[in-house]
This record gives structure tokens, C-alpha cells and sequence, in this order.
């Protein structure tokens, strides 16, 4: 609720960038942001002290991964992916989901939304980045990279898949990173924004975010040897689930800088989120439901991906604790969300939303990666648990995104709470 | 935002502030702890030359530059596993479509083909790996859900049939499909072939074939010098670089010059049947017109080259 007005007028103290400059000035204010996004409190340092110590034990479990190869991982040809594909996926749906900001701020011109709609668009970023690192962490070959490059490659396209999934994510990777570069570019010359020059890219990212979660749902459904994976409402589910965690993890994110930071809003857009929220956990429970129905009341032998997931098979019982964990997690948040406290009390809310997100993670990773190949698609029954490398790799990625976000947030919310500015072509803050 | 003890406009020496000073050995520190990170890489560089490298994917190297590579590939196999072997590039012949089939009447599931073919094509010798999996089944039932692959009693054992399965080189083959690098492909003779030095190791390949034929390098293969079959092929049975993909070939190194597979030759029964579909007067063909066969999983429409049939 702050006067985060795009019209704001000129002040004195700021200098007039001329078009020509841009080309300078751009990458000025790139790096000026980021100068000015290493300056924090003794908190703020330690976070980042964590969060890079994390991301570097990662990247050396990573280097002793591609020194030795993937045996230091707990796959096998019987299960060929693992937790790297499966935290792939969920991320790729935390992408998607930071969309659920976008829509009432854009669709139907929520202001307040409007005013923190930043957030949503910087974890797309961000989770796109993570998105990208475990793919390549899931690489055997991680410095054949280029063979995958459009006309320096040989690129399957539009065949494969996998093709169609790296060209939707770097797409939405680039047109978030534009829409947020700009707005925050003009906020901080103190012009106002140029609606062609990102309204377009608003409405594109929108469709945009709906396409990368279905190329990667057809990934999995396209495949006629994984029944389990082989359905069609793969895409609509994974849709759902990622408005599921989207939202999940935006609204603990805003209580978060609210506490954190002197960016200033109203509750109005958890308020928004919550009650998406309240809807797309029961739909999530609901597919999920028509899913689990269609599977068991067939029964034979294209039920046994599912047997194995809830109730174990042949004495193999490696995911039924995940997939129950899941459930309860996912009904536990959906009742809370349910409950007239999730809207007056922000403990409830906040511990739904943790709940909820963590169900998500397990369902669209473990529950879903790994139970298509368990059993084999020849029956055989190898079961699968990650690695410590594997883990190590993992949460380093974790670590990366969430440095990403938090350089991404420290950056944009002084410039739009307009508390630096430019001064001489220099950003400075206005203490 | 303000640290309690450090004041942001405290000049130190140089007029530079503490918060500066204190920045820079941050930023000193952690470039030197990623540094130490990724050091294990090291010993990738000394695994990997730079020709390897920038070379070209298969259907793009000129015969000179083949030359040069299966030179390269050569030394490259005398340097890190001792042995002197020459690998050619053989391609297939016009007129050939090759065809598999096996007669389950006769099979023992004694698993002498897939110890032929470990041999054969220079597998992993720490995970006894093969292209080929025979498996136990159930008499009067084609569900692999009732077989088992690790029986370790004596064969053939009552009531049990034997069924072994390797790629079915398939006319629509799933895994070409989703190899977002063309990294697999189809030949004209029909053999589905990996070029081992173009793939990437996703392994969407082997999530995607129904028939669990593909196999990945999780570590470099360890085959001992005295061991390794010097008669080799690049699209076949040379030792495949660690972190790719690889499957059986019906051994094109062997097959595209008349000879037949390891497998077969190593059958002790003559379940076997390989040979030229194109040609009406090869074995395979009298198999095909003559016996009632059928395919694995047809239901899929992956259109498989490999056949099963029961003699009574």
C-alpha cells in the first residue's frame, strides 16, 4: 500500500538518462543493483554465508560426480531417474506457479497485487534457474551441453520432447527476466513504463508459464512403456499441483519480506493467493483422486506402478511412507485452508502453506518420477533412494535458487519502494 | 540496514570504507572455497581431449575425419586400458533388413548368449552387464510380472519356459523418438545405433523403451587388457565412454559382414534365428512365413524386428 506509483514525477535529484545511454546505463544499473544488494544487516550476511557455504558443498558433490560418474548416485538402470528429475519437475511447477500473481494483477487489474507482483515474476526466475541446474546435475555428459544448442547441436526438435521443455524454459526464463529487468529499470530513472514494451510480454508470459508445466507433464505421458505415467490428465494435474505450490510458497515468501524488510504492502494479495490457494489444493486432491480410481478399480498389471506407491509390492514398501506423508500433508493443509482461522490467523495460514508445498514436493517428485519405473517395464522390482551426493547436489541447487531469489528480491524491492535512486547515473540509496 | 558496528561511512585507510574491506575478503574467501569445489573436475580434463571435444556427430564426419577419430578412439583404448585394438567404421548394406527371431520351444535359459555378448562387446566387467536378459516364466502365461530374471537353480526347471529379451530394434522406436540430440537413430539395415561420442547421458532413451534394453555407463567400464575383443566398430562393441547410453547392435561389427551375432553362435540349443528379411530365401524368412510368431508388447506399436515363436 505504499505510493508505489509508476507516474511518480521527476524528482530534482534525479538525472535524465537520454535514450542513446541506455546501452550504458543498463548494465550500470545492473551492476550497481548488485553492488548495492551485498549491503545488508549481520542477519542478511549470515543467510547468504549459509546459503553460499550450501551451494558449494553441492558443487563439489557435483565435480565428484561428473569426476567419477552417476554410480555415486543411488540410480540404475532399473530406476535411470531420480531426485535430480523429480526436484527438476516440482521446480518447473514453481515456476508456473508464481503465473497465480500475474493473472490478478494483470488479468484483472488488481492494484495491490500490482504492487507486489514483482515477487511472483522473480521466483519464475529463480526457479527456472534451479530448473535448468538439475537438469544438468541429472547430465552423464555434463560437457556435451552444446549438443543440445539449436544449430550448433543436432537438436531434436520438434520430436523429442525434452527439445520442446529447453526451449519453454529459457523462453520463460528471458521474458521474466525482461519484464522484471524493465520495470525495474524505468522505476529506478523515475519514468514511467512503456505498456508496449511489457504488457505484450505479460499476457505472452502468462500462456508462457501454462506451456512449461505441460511440455514437461509430456515428458512423462508420452511415454507408452510407463503406464503409470501414460495418462492424460498428467498435464492438467501437474498444472494444478504447481498453483498448488506457487502460491504456497509466494504467500510465505510476502510474510517474509513483510517481516524482513521495509517493503510495505497490505494483506491484500495474501489474501488473493490464499483463496486460489483454497481452490487448487481441493482440485490437486481431486485429480489425484480420479487418477488413484482409475488405476486401482482397473486393476492388472498397469496398476502396480500405483500398488507399489501406496501399499508396497512383493514386500517392497520404499515409497508407501512418502506417499501417505504426502496425502496427509496435502488433506491436513486443505482442511486448514478450509477453516475460517486460515483467513484470521496467520500462524494457520503460514503452516498451511508449509504443509501443503512439502505434500506438493513429495507427490510430484517421488511420488511421481520414481514410481514409473518401479516396477521395470519388464516387472522387475529394483527399488530406489537417493544417494548422499545426490542430496548434497540437491540442496546445493536449493541453495543456488534461493540465493538467486534473495539477491533478485534485495535488489528490486529498494528500487520499487523507490528508496534508491539515481543520482549523476549512479544508484544510490536515499537514506 | 545498518550493521550495529560498522558505520557505513567509516573511512579506513585509502578512504576506502570497512564494509568495502570486509566485502572484498568475502568475495576473496568464497572465490577461493569454489576453487577448492569443483576440483575433482581436474581429473576430467585429463579424460577428455579437446578433439573428443569439438568432435561432430556421426552423420557429419567426412570419411577423413572418421579416419582420424577411429585413429584417436584407438590410442585413446591402448593409453587407458592397455590394449592394442582397431575399431572401423562399418556401415550397413543396401538391400538388408535384418531380422531376429527365437524359438521359445528350445530355449534352456541356460544364459549362455548373454555371457556371449558380455564378452562379445566389451561390457562392464564389475557389473557383469549384457544386452541381453533372459527370463524365467510361467508356464501358461506371457506376463513378465510372473517371471524372474535372477533364478540360480538349474535349467530348464519344470514348468518354466525361458524368454530372452534384448533390443527389438524397432521400426518405431520410442527411445529415437525422445533423444533430444539425435544421439540414436534407425539404419537403413534397421539396427537402432548410438553414437557413443555424441550422447549426453539424460537417459530419456531408457525411461522411454518399453523392452528395459538400454544400458547407461554409470562409471567408466573396467575391462581387463587381456580381455577386450580387438575387433571393434564405432557404432558397436568399442569400450563406450562413461556417462552415455548404449544397447545391443545384433553385432553390426559382426552381422554387416555376414557373420552372424555372438548370441546366436553362442546358443547351444539353435533357439536362434538370424538373417536378411529382404532375402526370400534366408532362414529368418522360412521362420516368419512358416511358425506362428508373435512380438512383445504389440500393443505399443513400437513394430519390433525381433520375434518369439513355439515350435509345438
Amino acid at each position: 500500500m505504499s505510493s508505489n506509483d509508476m507516474s511518480t514525477n521527476q524528482t530534482s535529484s534525479r538525472a535524465h538518462v537520454d535514450k542513446s545511454k541506455h546501452l550504458i546505463g543498463y548494465p550500470k544499473f545492473i551492476w550497481r543493483s548488485l553492488v548495492l544488494a551485498t549491503d545488508g544487516s549481520l542477519l542478511f550476511y549470515a543467510w547468504m554465508t549459509l546459503l553460499t557455504a550450501l551451494a558449494l558443498v553441492g558443487l563439489n558433490a557435483w565435480a565428484h560426480q561428473v569426476a567419477t560418474g552417476m554410480s555415486l548416485t543411488g540410480m540404475s538402470d532399473h530406476v535411470s531417474w531420480g531426485l535430480y528429475i523429480a526436484n527438476f519437475t516440482f521446480m518447473v511447477g514453481l515456476a508456473a506457479g508464481g503465473v497465480m500473481m500475474v493473472i490478478p494483477a494483470y488479468l484483472y487489474d488488481d492494484e495491490q497485487m500490482h504492487d507486489v507482483v514483482i515477487i511472483g515474476e522473480l521466483l519464475a526466475i529463480a526457479s527456472i534457474v534451479m530448473s535448468v541446474a538439475f537438469v544438468v546435475a541429472d547430465m552423464g555428459r555434463p560437457d556435451r551441453l552444446l549438443h543440445m544448442m539449436p544449430v550448433i547441436g543436432r537438436f531434436n526438435w520438434p520430436i523429442s520432447m525434452l527439445t520442446w521443455d529447453m526451449l519453454v524454459l529459457n523462453g520463460y526464463l528471458i521474458i521474466n527476466l525482461h519484464i522484471c529487468g524493465y520495470l525495474l529499470y524505468k522505476k529506478f530513472l523515475g519514468e514511467k513504463p512503456d505498456k508496449r514494451w511489457y504488457i505484450p510480454f505479460v499476457f505472452l508470459s502468462i500462456v508462457w508459464a501454462i506451456s512449461i508445466h505441460t511440455v514437461t507433464a509430456f515428458l512423462y505421458s508420452g511415454l507408452g512403456g510407463r503406464p503409470f505415467w501414460n495418462s492424460a490428465i498428467l498435464a492438467p494435474r501437474f498444472l494444478v499441483s504447481a498453483f498448488v505450490a506457487g502460491p504456497a510458497f509466494i504467500i510465505l515468501s510476502l510474510q517474509l519480506i513483510r517481516r524482513f524488510s521495509d517493503f510495505e504492502f497490505g494483506s491484500s494479495p495474501i489474501r488473493t493467493l490464499t483463496s486460489v490457494l483454497r481452490v487448487t489444493v481441493l482440485i490437486n486432491l481431486f485429480l489425484y483422486g480420479a487418477e488413484l480410481f482409475t488405476e486401482f478399480y482397473t486393476g492388472g498389471s498397469h496398476t502396480a506402478a500405483a500398488e507399489y506407491l501406496f501399499f508396497g509390492l512383493h514386500g517392497h514398501t520404499g515409497l508407501v511412507a512418502w506417499t501417505w506423508s504426502a496425502i496427509a500433508l496435502n488433506v491436513t493443509a486443505a482442511l486448514m485452508l478450509l477453516h475460517p482461522a486460515s483467513r484470521s490467523n496467520w500462524t494457520v495460514l503460514n503452516v498451511a502453506c508449509v504443509l501443503t508445498f512439502v505434500g506438493v514436493w513429495i507427490e510430484k517428485g517421488m511420488g511421481l518420477v520414481v514410481p514409473g519405473f518401479i516396477p521395470s517395464t519388464m516387472h522387475e522390482i529394483v527399488e530406489y533412494s537417493p544417494s548422499l551426493v545426490e542430496w548434497k547436489v540437491t540442496i546445493g541447487i536449493w541453495a543456488l535458487g534461493l540465493l538467486v531469489y534473495t539477491v533478485a528480491l534485495k535488489i528490486a524491492i529498494p528500487i520499487f519502494s523507490e528508496k534508491v535512486t539515481i543520482r549523476d547515473g549512479q544508484l544510490e540509496k536515499v537514506d | 540496514m545498518s550493521m550495529s558496528h560498522i558505520s557505513q561511512e567509516e573511512p579506513t585507510k585509502g578512504g576506502v570504507s570497512r564494509r568495502t574491506v570486509l566485502k572484498g575478503v568475502g568475495a576473496t574467501l568464497g572465490a577461493a572455497a569454489f576453487a577448492k569445489a569443483i576440483a575433482p573436475m581436474t581429473a576430467l580434463t585429463k579424460e577428455t581431449s579437446v578433439d573428443e571435444f569439438l568432435q561432430k556427430h556421426y552423420k557429419e564426419l567426412d570419411p577423413e575425419a572418421m579416419q582420424k577419430v577411429l585413429r584417436r578412439l584407438e590410442s585413446e583404448t591402448a593409453e587407458q586400458y592397455g590394449a592394442e585394438v582397431q575399431i572401423e567404421d562399418v556401415r550397413p548394406m543396401d538391400g538388408v533388413k535384418y531380422g531376429y527371431a527365437l524359438n521359445l520351444s528350445v530355449c534352456i535359459g541356460c544364459r549362455k548368449c548373454a555371457e556371449a555378448c558380455h564378452v562379445e562387446n566389451n561390457h562392464d566387467r564389475s557389473t557383469n552387464n549384457s544386452y541381453i536378459r533372459v527370463y524365467e516364466m510361467e508356464q501358461g502365461s506371457i506376463d513378465f510380472e510372473k517371471g524372474s530374471v535372477d533364478y540360480d537353480h538349474e535349467v530348464p526347471a519344470d514348468g518354466k519356459y525361458y524368454m530372452p529379451v534384448q533390443c527389438q530394434q524397432c521400426d518405431n522406436p520410442p527411445c529415437v523418438k525422445v533423444c533430444p540430440v539425435e544421439a540414436t537413430w534407425k539404419e537403413k539395415d534397421g539396427i537402432v545405433v548410438v553414437d557413443y561420442n555424441w550422447c549426453i547421458g539424460c537417459r530419456y532413451c531408457e525411461a522411454a523403451c518399453p523392452y528395459h534394453a538400454r544400458r547407461f555407463n554409470w562409471k567408466k567400464p573396467e575391462v581387463p587388457a587381456e580381455e577386450i575383443n580387438p575387433v571393434q566398430a564405432y557404432l558397436s562393441n568399442r569400450i563406450r565412454p562413461k556417462g552415455t547410453m548404449e544397447k545391443c547392435t545384433y553385432c553390426l561389427h559382426r552381422t554387416r559382414k555376414g557373420k552372424n551375432p555372438a548370441c546366436l553362435d553362442a546358443c547351444p540349443t539353435g533357439a536362434r534365428v538370424f538373417g536378411n528379411m529382404l532375402d526370400p530365401n534366408s532362414e529368418i524368412r522360412y521362420v516368419l512365413e512358416n511358425k506362428r510368431i508373435f512380438v512383445l508388447k504389440q500393443d505399443l506399436g513400437t513394430v519390433p524386428s525381433f520375434f518369439y515363436f513355439f515350435d509345438n
